[in-house]
């Protein structure tokens, strides 16, 4: 039995350099690394010194404020560098891959196997830190189970990746990830696919199957938590994205902790663009040669959709969460009178000032702010892609002030910064909203917990 | 373009960090991205960006309210060659128009410029392109005649108490522009109201009056216009209010760029129309029997609803509040109009009041929200305890 699930309002952003569904396996990464800002508000206690060696699965930091979620080492080799930044804030926990020594555990047979054998078993291989709890967008918390799960395979972002295709030779790990999830909360968990799709995911047991049909942002968990199960004060709901519970299934098969990533790379500077399988924590340069794109500089390398990924350098890694890779042009230039209605239609513009929103097909992007920042002044624009009973910019203006109580009317725990990326896109006031976000959920999370 | 962009910089240069005229930055800054859209990339949040700026979105009001503007130069000359009964063609009505009104809007925006400018180097922020539109819209709503000391007058007022005061662009309660009428209608009302100030030159030359209609209507007087008169605009009254059909075409631009709000639009009609057919049946006096249409096509209500009502800072901000709004900004017009015969221009005084209550009317549909997310989080605490 499946639902049907509508999500009215947004915007799809096609963007020209989508990944074609080719799979190619990447060349080996000669470093990997772990990057402590993927896990939002995780504050990394280290537990390896350079030079140690590591093992697969081998802890390699944990959180300070709960020793239960632990960071592991995504390949065995040797901590090569712990890159520190200001105030030695930990950048980057860089491993140089060698050797295949893993840590490997004993699994009860998974048709006995008991809620807290799973959670300790999540927490102890690291596996826990693909599951991520709303409110907040952390990492889950076990001391609290949730009221449900939600993976989401409906993908609206631009550059965002087809998960049928992405998925097809891991559904068997799929299923047992999903089998060992709803066995903590002793029911379906809830499976959404895009609506109309011919998905292979439909055959899949112990879900409860939702149609979404929506464009951008209704991919985003949120919005369909907000339909399907809206959360509520004091109660916990948890996410997980398709592959990484193809890898927690993957690690209740073997025993080993999984960190396989397929991912898509995109962009239109790429000669091309395709998905590629390789290992959480892989170098940039292992996915992407220097020598197909001209000028590596003038681009902008993003670990994640173009609306809410976050900026990496070619030097540096893939994230831990993220299946897609996109590349954009950087659009350090003046425009002599951008402004000008009507003027400059090839720029993305939803709005009916220019003539973008004509001229159909795949859009090319560059980094351009395309002007200032100013104070709101015009309204009504964020709730156009904001397709949730939430006022955005009462929220977003709560957030600036930092009135919490405010900010948890105003459903603050429905929200995760990514929802507003698209609110970011189109602001005619060019608003970081998702900064603006981050900074309150931030603040609640401090005071409230 | 690489030319003009060069001698930018060389230009930009003690503008910057360190240089001498580092502190006037912003006024630099101002003329910098009129000319050039500046090369900034994203740094934090989405990494791309949407086309539409502040300035796009300004400069679309701008255009929206040119046809009106160039009908009110039109017919600035032509009411005053009716009058005096002098012989004229179509361009001596324009240049005699031209001759008036350039005037009031280069004092509107040197004033108001210089005002905005001086308070972004004084607070260190960009200038804001909001005040590109008020310093059109003054000018277009002030009686032709006015002396441009008070159009000045007006226009310090409006800046300094209505917007700055509060915290410059996007942060100002009330209409900028109509408080700058406002202030003058008060501080001055020989030269707001009467028969003797909405023709040009109608002060200076005996022969000329014109009363608008509904200055007539509320002295108890005989309307001589049709109603296509009205609507078309070649009738007395401030400079560029008079043409519904001129202010449609600007409401059709703001609609259909989306930069208006058509919900406000709409709501205002509805609510005038529904009180102007009550009244129509109560018909006491003649500005309750005015047919109810008529008192759309008369007076500021059209430019007001159109340009004024849906100024997006000082008018409800959410969707329910807008209809709610628009249709009270309609209705106390009428009422204004009807009951007050001291002020029978009624929509200037019914947006300003409404402007003060769209905060309340935004609080009660959010509060509405907020609510029921709290009854939801109540009716679940209910279940498991």
């Amino acid at each position: 039995m499946s639902k049907d699930i509508s999500i009215k309002n947004g915007a799809n952003l096609y963007l020209k350099g989508l990944a074609s569904k080719e799979l190619e396996v990447a060349k080996k990464s000669l470093t990997y690394a772990i990057n402590p800002d993927n896990f939002f508000s995780l504050v990394p206690r280290m537990l390896v010194k350079e030079g140690d060696k590591v093992s697969k699965g081998q802890p390699i930091f944990h959180d300070k404020n709960d020793e239960t979620i632990k960071i592991v080492s995504p390949v065995s080799g040797k901590v090569k560098e712990i890159r520190r930044g200001a105030k030695r804030k930990i950048l980057y926990v860089i491993i140089k891959a060698e050797g295949d020594d893993v840590i490997k555990f004993d699994i009860p047979e998974l048709q006995k196997i008991t809620k807290e054998q799973i959670i300790e078993l999540l927490s102890e291989s690291g596996s826990l830190a693909y599951i991520r709890q709303r409110p907040y967008n952390i990492i889950a918390k076990t001391n609290k189970l949730p009221k449900s799960i939600f993976v989401s395979t409906h993908s609206t972002a631009p550059f965002d990746v087809d998960y049928d295709f992405l998925m097809s030779n891991r559904v068997d790990d799929l299923q047992t990830g999903i089998d060992i999830m709803s066995a903590i909360i002793d029911k379906p968990i809830n499976f959404s696919i895009t609506h109309k799709k011919d998905s292979g995911f439909k055959n899949l047991n112990n879900v409860e199957i939702y149609n979404i049909k929506g464009v951008h942002p209704s991919g985003n968990e949120s919005f369909q938590i907000n339909k399907i199960d809206p959360l509520n004060f004091g109660e916990t709901i948890w996410v997980i994205k398709p592959e990484d519970l193809s890898n927690i299934g993957a690690f209740f098969r073997t025993g080993v902790f999984s960190s396989s990533r397929t991912v898509a790379i995109s962009g239109d500077s790429l000669k091309s663009p395709k998905y590629y399988s390789t290992v959480i924590g892989a170098s940039i340069s292992s996915l992407i040669n220097s020598d197909d794109m001209n000028d590596i500089k003038n681009y902008r390398f993003i670990n994640g959709d173009p609306l809410s990924g976050s900026k990496v350098e070619y030097s540096e890694f893939l994230g831990f969460y993220n299946n897609s890779l996109s590349v954009i042009e950087e659009g350090n230039q003046y425009r002599m009178l951008g402004w000008l209605p009507f003027m400059y239609n090839s720029v993305p513009s939803f709005s009916k000032t220019s003539f973008s929103w004509l001229l159909g097909g795949a859009k090319k992007v560059n980094t351009n702010l395309n002007g200032e920042e100013r104070a709101i002044v015009v309204t009504g624009e964020m709730e156009k892609y904001f397709p949730m009973d939430i006022f955005p910019m009462q929220l977003i203006k709560a957030c600036m002030r930092g009135d919490i109580e405010k900010m948890e009317s105003l459903g603050i725990y429905e929200v995760i910064p990514e929802d507003f990326g698209l609110v970011d896109f189109s602001c005619t006031s060019k608003i970081e909203a998702q900064e603006i976000i981050k900074s309150g959920i931030e603040i609640m999370l401090k005071e409230v917990g | 373009m690489n030319f003009i962009r060069k001698q930018v910089d060389v230009l930009k240069k003690p503008f910057l960090k360190g240089g001498k005229l580092e502190m006037l930055y912003p006024a630099f800054n101002a003329f910098e991205t009129m000319l050039f859209v500046p090369d900034h990339t994203t740094s934090k949040g989405s990494h791309i960006r949407d086309g539409v700026d502040l300035k796009r979105t300004m400069i679309t009001v701008i255009i929206a309210l040119l046809p009106a503007l160039f009908y009110g130069i039109y017919n600035t000359g032509y009411q005053y060659f009716i009058q005096t009964g002098l012989d004229f063609t179509f361009l001596d009505a324009v240049l005699h128009g031209a001759y008036k009104i350039f005037p009031m809007i280069a004092v509107s925006y040197a004033v108001g410029l210089a005002i905005e400018f001086a308070f972004a180097v004084y607070r260190n922020h960009p200038v804001n392109e909001g005040y590109l539109v008020t310093g059109l819209l003054i000018p277009m709503i002030m009686p032709i005649d006015m002396p441009l000391w008070m159009l000045a007058i007006s226009v310090v007022f409006a800046v300094l108490i209505a917007k700055e005061a509060f915290g410059g662009t996007g942060m100002n309660i009330l209409n900028p522009a109509l408080t700058a009428r406002a202030f003058a209608f008060f501080a001055y009302p020989t030269f707001m109201s009467g028969d003797k100030v909405w023709v040009s030159e109608a002060s200076n030359v005996d022969a000329i009056s014109g009363e608008t209609i509904l200055g007539a209507l509320a002295a108890n007087g005989d309307v001589t216009y049709s109603s296509l008169n009205m609507f078309m605009g070649a009738i007395p009254g401030s400079v560029a209010e008079t043409s519904v059909f001129f202010v449609l075409i600007g409401a059709l631009i703001l609609i259909s760029t989306g930069v208006g709000s058509w919900r406000i639009i709409i709501s205002g009609i509805l609510g005038a129309s529904l009180v102007g057919v009550l009244f129509n049946f109560w018909g006491a006096n003649s500005l309750m029997s005015f047919d109810w249409y008529n008192h759309l096509l008369v007076g500021g209500f059209a430019f007001g609803i159109v340009f004024m009502a849906t100024d997006p800072v000082s008018a409800a901000q959410t969707t329910k509040g807008k209809w709610i709004y628009g249709f009270l900004v309609g209705v106390f017009c009428i009422l204004i109009r009807v009951f007050n015969p001291a002020y029978p221009e009624g929509v200037m005084l019914a947006i300003l009041l409404m402007n003060v209550f769209a905060p309340l009317i935004d609080h009660y549909v959010i509060e509405a929200n907020v609510s029921k997310r709290r009854k939801r989080w109540a009716s679940i605490k209910l279940k498991t305890s």
